[in-house]
C-alpha cells in the first residue's frame, strides 16, 4: 500500500498528517517506509528524527559536445524537447540549466560526438528512526531548478528491503515535482483546510488525482474555521473526508515546539489508524470495481 | 547588414515587441536593399530554451544584428556565439525602432539583461 500525502495549497498540514499516520502505523507493529518527497524543503524528519546511514549524490547527465567531430548537422537541436542544445552554424551550444537530461540527442548524434557528463542535482539520504520506520529524503541542491529527477531517483532508491506500507510526503503545489511524487500512488490523501484557499488549491489536486487514476480521500485540518465549501465539493465529486482535525490552540503550540500530533494528542493514534483501515477499505473497493 | 526586430505582429508600422525569446515574429530588414519580411517566431510557444531556440533560428536566417527590449542569459550566450549583435530599444514601430537603428541611436546590449528563466519562460 503506498500512500501519497499531498494538498495543492501549502502549509495545510500534509507532513503533520504524513508523519502522524507513519508514527501510528509504527505503535501498531507495522513496518513502513517514509519518503520525504518535497526535495526543495523537506521537514519530516523534525519529526520523525531519523539516523541517516545512507547518502547518495543524485545526477543528472549533461552532454558535452566534442568540437572535431561535430559537423554541426543539427539532429540533436532537432531531438531536444527543451531547446538545451542548439547549433549556430558550426557551433553547437549546450545550455546545462535547460537540459533534462533526457539523453535524446546523445543517442540521435550521427557523428557519436557527444559525451554525457554528470552534475550533481542534490543528494538522498536515508535511515531509521527510533520506532524503526525506514525513512529516506531527497535535497535539491540550492540554486538547481529542477527537482523531478531528485524525487524520481529518491523514489526508486532502495536502501533495504521493501515494505509492505509506504508514505510518500509530496510537495505543494500541482507542477511536476508533485505528478512525479504521487505518480504509482495506490492512494492519494489530501490534506486540506476549509477556506476559499484551500478549496481552491484542493480542487486542482484532486484534478491531478483524478487524472493520474488514483483514488483519493480528504482530510480537514483546522476544521472549524472558513466555510462549508470545502465539504460541499468534496459530497458532489464523491471524495470521502476521512479525518477532520479542528483548529486547537494545544495542537498549533505543540507543532510550533517540533512535537508530533500523537504526542500532543494520543487519542490520534487511534484515530489515524483507523483512517488507515478505511483507506484500505477503499482501496479493495477500488480494486474489485 | 541583415536585421532582425521583434514584433508583435507582421507589419513594420505596429509596434515592436521588447521581448526576445517570446515575441510573435521576427522582421528581418536588409539595411542595403530595404526590404523586408516577417517570420513567426517557432520559439514564441516553446515550452522552455525560447532563448536559444530563437537565436538558432535568426541565425539561420543570417542576422548580422538583432533589436529587442531584453535578452535573458541564454539567448545573450548564444548570440555571442553565433556572433550576432544585440542592440536595446524602448517603444515605437518596427519601422521606427530600425530608423532609430540606423541613425545610431541604439545601446549595445552589452549582457543579459536580468537572471533568466531556465525553462519556464511561459
Amino acid at each position: 500500500m503506498r500512500i501519497a500525502v499531498a494538498s495543492g495549497k501549502g502549509g495545510t498540514g500534509k507532513t503533520t498528517v504524513a508523519t502522524t499516520l507513519a508514527l501510528s502505523l509504527a505503535a501498531q507493529g507495522q513496518t513502513l517506509s517514509f519518503l520525504d518527497c518535497d526535495v526543495e524543503a523537506p521537514n519530516a524528519h523534525i519529526f520523525l528524527q531519523p539516523e541517516f546511514q545512507h547518502t547518495q549524490e543524485v545526477v543528472r547527465l549533461i552532454p558535452q559536445v566534442e568540437a572535431q567531430r561535430c559537423t554541426g548537422c543539427g539532429r540533436c537541436a532537432e531531438v531536444c524537447q527543451y531547446h538545451a542544445i542548439v547549433v549556430l552554424g558550426q557551433k553547437t551550444l549546450v545550455f546545462s540549466e535547460l537540459c533534462h537530461g533526457c539523453g535524446s540527442c546523445t543517442l540521435e548524434c550521427p557523428e557519436k560526438a557527444i559525451r554525457e557528463i554528470p552534475e550533481k542535482l542534490g543528494i538522498l539520504e536515508a535511515g531509521h528512526t527510533p520506532q524503526q520506520i525506514q525513512f529516506a529524503r531527497g535535497l535539491l541542491d540550492v540554486g538547481e531548478p529542477m527537482a523531478v529527477p531528485v524525487i524520481h531517483q529518491l523514489k526508486k532508491w532502495q536502501t533495504s528491503q521493501i515494505e509492505e506500507i509506504e508514505i510518500w510526503d509530496s510537495p505543494p503545489g500541482t507542477s511536476c515535482p508533485v505528478v512525479e511524487s504521487i505518480r504509482g500512488a495506490g492512494f492519494l490523501l489530501l490534506v486540506t483546510e476549509p477556506t476559499p484557499f484551500g478549496l481552491h488549491d484542493l480542487k486542482l489536486a484532486a484534478q491531478l488525482g483524478a487524472e493520474l487514476e488514483i483514488p483519493a480521500g480528504v482530510v480537514i485540518n483546522r476544521d472549524g474555521i472558513g466555510d462549508t465549501r470545502v465539504e460541499e465539493f468534496c459530497q458532489e465529486s464523491a471524495i470521502p473526508i476521512l479525518m477532520r482535525i479542528p483548529l486547537e490552540r494545544q495542537i498549533g503550540e505543540g507543532i510550533a515546539q517540533g512535537k508530533s500530533l500523537i504526542e500532543i494528542r494520543p487519542e490520534y493514534r487511534e484515530r489515524f489508524q483507523e483512517m488507515f483501515a478505511q483507506i484500505g477499505a477503499l482501496c479493495a473497493a477500488e480494486d474489485w470495481q | 547588414m541583415k536585421i532582425i526586430i521583434t514584433a508583435s505582429s507582421d507589419k513594420i508600422d505596429q509596434p515592436f515587441n521588447p521581448r526576445f525569446g517570446r515575441a510573435e515574429y521576427f522582421i528581418l530588414m536588409d539595411s542595403e536593399t530595404k526590404e523586408w519580411e516577417a517570420f513567426v517566431n517557432p520559439a514564441a510557444d516553446s515550452r522552455g530554451g525560447a532563448g536559444p531556440l530563437a537565436v538558432q533560428f535568426i541565425a539561420k536566417k543570417g542576422a548580422d544584428v538583432v533589436i529587442s527590449g531584453r535578452f535573458g542569459p541564454s539567448a545573450y550566450t548564444a548570440l555571442e556565439a553565433a556572433g550576432i549583435k544585440a542592440y536595446f530599444a524602448s517603444d515605437g514601430s518596427v519601422n521606427q525602432v530600425l530608423q532609430q537603428f540606423l541613425d545610431g541611436q541604439l545601446e549595445v546590449a552589452g549582457e543579459a539583461s536580468g537572471p533568466g528563466m531556465h525553462g519556464r519562460g511561459r
